[in-house]
């Protein structure tokens, strides 16, 4: 039996290092290594609407061909701000191999930690426009009407903004692994 | 591959009711369970080349922390029981006054300029992390009327799969503050709840230094069950 989970309560930021929220910072695992540069950002809302200011955002990814056993070190940190966004500066993923000789649609990993969160929410980001998208075996499990909740818009050049919305209208889809 | 289901009673719901905090956060609608993918199951490799370790809290170059000196070690384990090395485990405190350095805890105890409350370390090839820290105070939170945190140590581990991220909190034996505790009485099942308890340990002890703690935690196991088409 595993270890039960507990909140991360409001003081992680005790192990926040903000510089984890750029991938392809100059002195970290990243740099040099080539691929589209893209800004992922979001913001994370309550029930109510409103901000959550006290989130813990990691990132987990492919590299740019689709994989997650070469160079690229596809993990990143984030604290959400006091408006409730989280912002990340990584390269854009690779479709990645799945079951049944098909290929998932470039995509994002997301988890959310925070006071609140007995244990953490899973979600992920994919990418508007994505022709892959229509097969992907993730998306297809979840409810047309609800997809949306994953997808990320492009906001300016290489920027795309996923909001995540924890409970309520339009609430985003979490994932059970 | 795939993820061993999560055994009933071993995990919090997301919506429970006696901690305030839950109640505008928890997702209405159920979690969608999704079978792993290349994606669950990798995951990142942290190594201590690019994550620097800490393993003392209390002390360090010209400083040295207040309160009382404690050891804690334990192993880190996969659900069938095989040790986990190499895994992740950061961890964070209040000082022994109960003060988080924070610049949110406004907590009327007095901070210690030479405590952070911050640490890192890797598990060996049996699995074994070890530390060194001062033992928390217990703290207020608001939760409820004359609501106090049990002494308690936060910790975040990674293993070797996405799927055993981990974040929990350590306590204390014997701490009267524990059967008072929304956070820990959150887990349903006893036996669950009791292994989030650390034990004392005089193993672990160190004579005219430390008291030791001990402290196991048992990640996600892998169940063979093969996907149709093995990536
Ligand atoms: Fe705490």
């Amino acid at each position: 039996m595993s270890t039960a989970s507990q909140t991360a309560g409001p003081y992680w930021h005790l192990i926040d290092f903000p510089e984890w929220a750029d991938l392809l910072r100059g002195d970290g695992p990243n740099a040099g290594i080539a691929g589209e540069r893209i800004t992922l950002l979001g913001r994370v809302t309550d029930g109510d609407g409103a901000p959550c200011a006290d989130a813990m955002v990691e990132l987990w990814q492919a590299d740019p061909e689709g994989q997650y056993d070469g160079a690229f070190h596809g993990f990143g940190r984030c604290a959400t701000d006091a408006n409730g966004e989280f912002r990340f500066t990584t390269l854009k993923p690779g479709p990645v191999r799945a079951a049944g000789n098909v290929f998932q649609a470039p995509h994002v990993t997301l988890s959310l930690f925070a006071r609140g969160l007995l244990s953490q929410l899973v979600t992920r980001l994919y990418f508007a426009g994505e022709a892959l998208n229509e097969q992907d075996p993730v998306l297809n499990a979840v409810p047309a009407a609800r997809r949306g909740t994953l997808i990320a818009r492009p906001e300016g050049p290489g920027t795309w903004r996923l909001d995540i919305r924890l409970q309520g209208e339009g609430e985003t889809v979490f994932l059970e692994v | 591959m795939s993820y061993a289901p999560v055994a009933p009673g071993s995990q919090p719901p997301l919506d429970a009711p006696a901690y305030g905090s839950t109640h505008k956060r928890h997702p209405d609608q159920a979690p969608i369970r999704i079978a792993p993918t290349l994606t669950e199951l990798a995951a990142p490799r942290m190594t201590e080349s690019l994550y620097p370790s800490n393993a003392n809290l209390a002390k360090g170059p010209g400083w040295e922390a207040q309160g009382e000196r404690i050891i804690v070690a334990g192993r880190v384990l996969d659900e069938a029981g095989r040790p986990l090395q190499g895994a992740m485990v950061e961890v964070w405190q209040a000082n022994a006054a109960g003060r988080y350095n924070h610049e949110r805890d406004q907590h009327d105890a007095p901070l210690d300029p030479n405590f952070k409350g911050e640490g890192r370390v890797f598990t060996d090839a049996e699995g074994w992390y070890r530390y060194t820290t001062i033992r928390p105070g217990a703290y207020p939170w608001r939760n409820h009327h004359n609501a106090w945190r049990p002494v308690h140590i936060h910790y975040s581990l990674f293993g070797q799969g996405f799927a055993q991220r981990l974040i929990t909190q350590m306590y204390f034996p014997g701490d009267p503050l524990l059967p008072l505790d929304p956070i820990f009485n959150c887990v349903p099942d006893e036996a669950a709840r009791s292994r989030l308890v650390a034990s004392f340990d005089l193993d672990i002890t160190q004579p005219e230094y430390a008291l030791g703690y001990r402290f196991d935690i048992v990640l996600r196991g892998r169940q063979a069950t093969p996907m149709e088409n093995p990536a």
